[in-house]
Order: structure tokens, then C-alpha cells, then sequence
């Protein structure tokens, strides 16, 4: 009776306006409403990931590019000039095209893979799966969600071809840079083309989110409470209510940047000369940017980095056949960063004349959230302690995020220290730090979710010996890449320069951005490798056979191989424990559906 | 048994929910915007000035259509459609009027020698004013969606959920509105 009412209200929920009460779905799918405007969420999450992995190979690519420059400053590329044309006159990349390339590999990976490839897929894929519904709350509006971000990807594509190319002032856009036409080639349409792709996806993301934060709360099957959701549900909630409440933020810092652009006001402009002449703006402040855009900008790391936390904890509990160690704990630390995320901004801005005093809770504040991520350290640590690991792709880049992250998250202490970023803001130390902390531990928490959960998307598995030599390799390299930048960093030499040869001091540093740059060619091409599989397995890997390949506790290996819109052929299965029952009472796993037996303690 | 049906009735439909979440964003991003105002006015260089008094003609216009909007809703509960059509038609063309009082204030602030390219105070006014007014013709939109769900003959609805979302949209708005008039008016 119960079920049957929940059925029907998420049945309602789906199909909107049709008025049948099937379990069965009854579209007529054609090829348009299946593949091109699905409203079915794993069709959705499929569109966004692979949509991420072109942005990354875009990406990843335009890093290969400045690196040959960083790496071989006097060597020529005929090649680049055939590809680049005039940015790269005699096989040189150009200065402008040296920015326009850094920033556009910022914006590219911090917001069209790591957020929307890394959330947007892996939110719209698990979060009805494992919660027990049907689709989102709003299939419609999930839709729509995909197509802005597909707009703003177009518009941000464009830009790329334009005469006077891409937005080249960084991926932070700082005004007065961006804000004046006049300032320099990669100001011109290339910003607007930016912030209009951008304002896109704003609203592309604002619709996602507030999908996932109603499908958490609203449309739990019978049985799942808030405490016995998989901590990836957890970790998309938090996620969510981040870029709910901090994209709009960045979106009226963008809305203000624009009409400086274009009708003349001056929020962040005051006093500026251009070639001697001095502009009519008065009043303006350049810092009031920085405020609005860090606001949002904090918050965006943890975007990036809370999905790859939960899933993480779900494939180390999976594959150790352990449960996952301080489940509460687990989420009471999601929660913690979700609220310092808020409060730690100014720590972007310790050198903009920011009160010192002020700048000392700020210090606190950001020291702060290192409670909770050693909490979390500990307890993945401690979950695979002893366990029965299963080496697979999955768990060994899970592995590897717990690595990259305790690395990379160390040098946070030393940056979210004011004195200590006097000396090392700007530097390679910054580069190399959230690189390792943000970038390449996301980019492994999208990895396992990928490797982990593609029988779930596709019905097949992927190739596991191309699976570990991506891995081995990339673990390898990333740290090759990024650890000598330290070094570069602590001796002060600067980021976001073009040509350090003329420069006295960072000269010694020559050969060892030749090895990294060489290094990142071999991981870029290893990328490739991990590209190269995850399509031909599409099509062509091993097929999956049972439901539940991995024997994991949690929902979605309850529906069908190829389940169709709806998920569940038949009534959505109830839930009576939580998700991590993993050798217990001598039993290797027990799934959420089977209730607890007579004798049995609940966790 | 039957008091877990009820339970589970009783769960907010998931689209009021979302409209919430919605609401929530949309108010830190007046947040943002108000908190740059704040940061801005504490600088040096602000110029203070009054508000056209045309805003208050438009306070007076929105707070009115959301009590037509209350109305029609309670109209759509009886279905008395004919009344519901006429009042959603009502609290549209009031939404449409606040646009134009808003845009009226837009014109009056530049004869008085304060343009959008003017102090960055009257730049603020033009900038927190008119997205707000985006948001009302947003709402408008959504009525007109609704206008035209009402004369379909073919699909007859029965479910208040629409109207109802979007009743609570317009008056958040409406208390948007407020809000920014009060902050506008006090913080000059």
C-alpha cells in the first residue's frame, strides 16, 4: 500500500503531463528522444561525461602546448604553425597565444570537465539509482541542465576561433584586464564570448543542482533515510547545495563585469591609464571582483573535489569488502567543508592590501578545514585497512586520490598561512599545490567512478590492462609533473610567465621544466590510452553477464543490465539497511533490499 | 499501514521543492550584488541621491498582483476557470505595468543626471533594479504558460501544482522586491 503510493507520486513525477500508472515506460523512442533530448537521467549522465571527455582532450591538449614552450622556450614546432597559424609564426608559439592557451586550460578543466563532467555526470547517473527513483525530480528541467551546458560549451568553442582569439587574462578573468577592450588582444570579444559561455553555465549547473538537492531530500525509496545513503549520495548533496548557493554570487560579479565592458559604469574600474590616456571611470574597485569571484571560486574547489571524495569512499568500502570506517564521521566532515567553504575566500587575496587582522581569521578558518580532511584521510585508510582489496582499476586510482590528496592537501598549510604566501602566492608552489590536491586528485576520483561504474552505464566492462598501465602511469607522472614545482616555487619563480631564459635566477631550473614538460607529453598520451578504451568498450568490451559484478551492497546493481527509463522493470525495492554491510555475520555482502534478520545488529 | 500513505502524501511535491532551492539561489545572487553595494558605499566617492518616486507606483502595483495571483489560485482550487483565466491574465499585464514603472524610474534617474555610466551609486540602482525586473517578466513567462495550459481543450488539467509553483514565485518576487526597495532606500 505504502509502495504503492510512492510509486505513483514519482510515476507523476516522470512522465508529467501523461496520466498512466505503468512501471514499464512507454515512449516511442526514437532516435531524437533517446540519444539527442533524453529526458532519461543515465542517458543524461552519459551526454555530460562524454561531453567532458572532449573538453579534457582540449584541455589537457593546450597544456601540452604551452608546456613545449615552457620545456623548449628556444626550439621551433613547424607543425605548431600549421595548427595555430599566425599565434605560432615560425613554429613559435606567440605571447598572446601563450595566455590565451593557459587561461582556456584553466576555465576548460576547473568548470567543463571537473564540474560538469565530474558532478554532472556522476550526480545524474547515481544519485535516482541509488536512492531508489525512478528519474530526477524534474527529468524535464535535467534536460535542460545538459543543453545549457551544451550551449555554453558551443559559445566557449567559438571562441576559440575568433580573430583576436580566446579570453587570455586568466581563468579568474580579474578585471581591469577583462573589463577593458583596450587592454589587450585577449580582451576583446574573446571575454565577452567567456562570460556569456559562462553565465550558460551557470544556469546550466543551478538546474542540475536543484534537481540533485530535491531528488536527495524528496524521492528516497521506502526505507532509505538520510543516514543509510551511500556517502556518494552524501557528497553530491553537499555538492549541490554548494553551487546553489555560490554560482549566483559569481554570476552578479559577471553580470557587473559586463556592464563595465559595455555600458560604461565603473564597478572595478577607477584611474586607469591606457597608452597614456587616461579613462573616464572613477570609483570603481578592481578588489570588489575578487571578493565576488572568490566567493564563488572557494567553493568551486570543493565542487570539484567533494564528488571524487564520495565516490572514492564507495569504491574503497566496495573493493577492501570492508564497511566504510566512520560512516557519520565521513558525512559530519562533508558537511564541515561544505560550511568552511564559505568562509576561507580571502585567503585568494592575503597580497591585495587585505587587512592583515582580518586576513588572520581567515588563516584560521582555512587551517581549520584540515580537521575535517585528516578526518577523512583516516577513515579511508582505516577502511582499507586489513580489508580484502580487490586491485582493481577503480580501487587502485581510489588509492591513488587518497595519495594525491594527502600531497597535495600538506601544502595547503603552508599557502593558508599569510606570511608564508607572501613569498610563495603566484609562484609554481601554487601551481603544483592545487594541481595535486584539486586537479589530479578529481581527475582520479572521476577515473575510479568511470572505471567502477561504466557495466553500470554501458553493460560492459573496460580493458583492465590498459586500465593499470593508465593508472601506474599517470600516478607516476603526475607527481614527476607536479613535485619538482615546488621546488621552482620555493626559489619564488613566478607563474603565468611565457620565457624565464632571460631571467638570471630560474635559469638553473631550465632542464627540469624540459623533463616535466617531457613528462607531461607521456601522460598526456596515456590519456589517450585511457580515451582509446573507454570508447572501444563502449562497442566492444567484455560483456557483462550478472547484475551485480562487483557484489556491492548499494541500489543501482538491483536494476537490469540495460535498465530501461524508470530503472526498475518492477516495483522499486525497498530499503532496510544501510549501504555498507560488507563482511558481516560471515557473509561477504548484504544488499540494501534484504531485511534484517532476527538476530542480526544493525550497524 | 495507512499512516505511512499519509506520510508519504504529505512530502512537498518536488517541484515546489526545487522552486525553493530556486528561490534560495536567486537570493544570494541579490545577496552578491547588495554585498558589493555595501562594500562599494563604505569607499570614498559615493554619491548619495533619492530613489525616483515612481518605485513606490511599482511597489504598489506588484504587491496588488500578488494578491491577484493569491486569488486566481483559490479560483483554480474551485475551478471556477473563467475567473481563474481572468485573474492570471490580471496579475500578468500587472507584472508587464511594474516593468514599465521600473523602466520609468530608469528614464527618470537619467533626466536627473545620474546615467547607468554615471556614479557607480546610481550604476548599482539600474544593475539591482533591473535584473529584479528580469525576474518578474520571468514570472510573467511562466504565467503566460499557464494562460495558455488554460485554454487547451484537448488536455484538461486537474493538478494545482503549477499554479501554485508559480503563485510562490510571485511572491518572491514581490518580498524580493520589497526587500531591495528598503535596502535601497536605507543604505544610500
Amino acid at each position: 500500500m505504502s509502495n504503492e503510493a510512492t510509486l505513483h507520486s514519482q510515476q507523476e513525477v516522470m512522465h508529467g503531463a501523461h496520466d498512466h500508472h505503468d512501471h514499464e515506460h512507454h515512449h516511442e523512442d526514437n532516435f531524437i528522444s533517446k540519444y539527442v533530448f533524453s529526458m532519461d537521467h543515465k542517458m543524461i549522465a552519459k551526454q555530460f561525461l562524454i561531453t567532458g571527455i572532449v573538453w579534457a582532450i582540449i584541455g589537457a591538449f593546450f597544456s601540452v602546448l604551452f608546456r613545449l614552450q615552457l620545456g623548449f622556450p628556444d626550439a621551433t614546432f613547424p607543425w605548431l604553425e600549421s595548427i595555430l597559424g599566425h599565434w605560432a609564426k615560425g613554429g613559435r608559439i606567440s605571447a598572446e597565444a601563450y595566455y590565451a592557451l593557459v587561461t582556456m586550460h584553466g576555465t576548460i578543466l576547473v568548470f567543463f570537465v571537473l564540474t560538469a563532467g565530474l558532478s554532472g555526470t556522476f550526480s545524474n547517473l547515481l544519485i535516482p539509482l541509488q536512492v531508489g527513483a525512478r528519474d530526477m525530480a524534474s527529468p524535464f528541467m535535467n534536460c535542460l541542465s545538459y543543453w545549457f551546458f551544451f550551449l555554453a560549451s558551443l559559445v566557449m568553442m567559438a571562441s576559440l576561433f575568433v580573430q583576436t582569439g580566446p579570453a587570455s587574462g586568466g581563468w579568474t578573468m580579474y578585471p581591469p584586464l577583462s573589463a577593458l577592450g583596450d587592454a589587450s588582444i585577449g580582451s576583446k570579444i574573446g571575454v565577452d564570448l567567456w562570460l556569456t559561455s559562462m553565465a550558460l553555465f551557470v544556469v546550466s549547473q543551478l538546474l542540475g543542482g536543484l534537481n540533485y538537492i530535491s531528488t536527495i531530500l524528496n524521492m528516497r525509496t521506502k526505507g532509505m533515510s538520510m543516514t543509510k545513503m551511500p556517502l556518494t549520495i552524501w557528497s553530491f548533496f553537499f555538492t549541490a547545495v554548494l553551487g546553489v548557493l555560490s554560482f549566483p554570487v559569481l554570476l552578479s560579479g559577471f553580470i557587473l563585469l559586463l556592464m563595465d565592458r559595455h555600458a560604461g559604469t565603473s564597478f572595478y574600474l577607477s584611474d586607469i591609464f591606457i597608452a597614456g590616456k587616461a579613462l573616464a571611470n572613477e570609483g570603481g574597485s578592481a578588489i570588489l571582483y575578487q571578493h565576488l569571484f572568490w566567493f564563488l571560486g572557494h567553493p568551486e574547489v570543493y565542487i570539484i573535489i567533494l564528488p571524487a571524495m564520495g565516490m572514492v569512499s564507495e569504491v574503497l568500502a566496495v573493493n577492501s569488502r570492508k564497511p566504510i570506517f566512520g560512516y557519520l564521521a565521513m558525512v559530519g566532515s562533508l558537511f564541515a567543508i561544505c560550511i568552511l567553504a564559505f568562509l576561507v575566500w580571502a585567503h585568494h587575496m592575503f597580497v591585495t592590501g587585505l587587512n592583515p587582522f582580518l586576513g588572520a581569521f581567515f588563516v584560521l578558518l582555512t587551517l581549520l578545514i584540515a580537521v575535517p580532511s585528516a578526518i577523512k584521510v583516516f577513515n579511508w585508510i582505516t577502511t582499507i585497512w586489513k580489508g580484502n582489496i580487490h586491485f582493481t582499476p577503480a580501487s587502485l586510482f581510489s588509492i591513488g586520490f587518497v595519495s594525491t590528496f594527502i600531497s597535495g592537501g600538506l601544502t595547503g598549510i603552508w599557502l593558508g598561512n599569510s606570511s608564508i604566501d607572501i613569498h610563495l602566492h603566484d609562484t609554481y608552489f601554487v601551481i603544483a599545490h592545487f594541481h595535486i590536491v584539486m586537479g589530479v586528485s578529481a581527475f582520479f576520483g572521476m577515473f575510479a567512478g568511470i572505471y567502477h561504474w561504466f557495466p553500470k552505464m554501458y553493460g560492459r566492462f573496460m580493458n583492465n590492462t590498459l586500465g593499470y598501465i593508465h593508472f601506474w602511469v599517470t600516478l607516476v607522472g603526475a607527481y614527476l609533473i607536479f613535485w619538482p614545482m615546488h621546488y621552482e616555487g620555493m626559489a619564488g619563480m613566478p607563474r603565468r610567465y611565457f620565457d624565464y631564459t632571460n631571467w638570471a635566477s630560474f635559469n638553473q631550473f631550465g632542464p627540469l621544466n624540459y623533463f616535466i614538460s617531457i613528462v607531461v607529453i607521456i601522460v598526456f598520451a596515456t590519456q589517450l590510452l585511457f580515451v582509446f578504451n573507454f570508447f572501444y568498450s563502449i562497442f566492444k568490451g567484455r560483456k557483462m553477464t550478472t547484475m551485480n559484478p562487483w557484489k556491492a551492497t548499494s541500489l543501482e546493481w538491483t536494476t537490469p543490465i540495460h535498465a530501461g527509463h524508470g530503472n526498475w522493470p518492477g516495483e522499486i525495492p525497498e530499503v532496510h539497511r544501510w549501504a555498507y554491510d560488507y563482511s558481516k555475520d560471515g557473509r561477504d555482502f548484504i544488499p540494501q533490499t534484504e531485511p534484517i534478520g532476527p538476530n542480526e545488529a544493525t550497524h | 499501514m495507512n499512516t505511512m500513505t499519509l506520510e508519504q502524501r504529505k512530502k512537498i511535491h518536488p517541484h515546489k521543492y526545487s522552486l525553493w532551492i530556486a528561490m534560495g539561489s536567486i537570493t544570494m545572487m541579490f545577496i552578491g550584488f547588495t554585498s558589493a553595494y555595501v562594500v562599494k558605499r563604505s569607499q570614498a566617492n559615493w554619491l548619495a541621491f533619492e530613489l525616483p518616486h515612481i518605485f513606490w507606483l511599482s511597489t504598489a502595483v506588484i504587491l496588488l498582483s500578488s494578491l491577484t495571483i493569491h486569488l486566481a489560485l483559490k479560483q483554480f482550487k474551485e475551478r471556477n476557470m473563467r475567473n481563474y483565466k481572468r485573474l492570471i491574465t490580471i496579475t500578468a499585464i500587472l507584472g508587464v505595468a511594474f516593468a514599465v514603472c521600473q523602466w520609468i524610474g530608469f528614464v527618470q534617474l537619467k533626466n536627473v543626471g545620474l546615467p547607468l555610466n554615471g556614479p557607480v551609486s546610481a550604476s548599482f540602482i539600474y544593475v539591482i533594479v533591473g535584473v529584479h525586473m528580469l525576474h518578474v517578466l520571468g514570472g510573467v513567462v511562466a504565467l503566460l504558460v499557464m494562460f495558455a495550459r488554460a485554454y487547451r481543450t484537448r488536455v484538461r488539467t486537474y493538478s494545482a501544482v503549477p499554479i501554485e509553483v508559480a503563485a510562490t514565485y510571485w511572491h518572491f518576487v514581490d518580498v524580493l522586491w520589497i526587500y531591495l526597495l528598503i535596502f535601497l532606500s536605507i543604505a544610500r
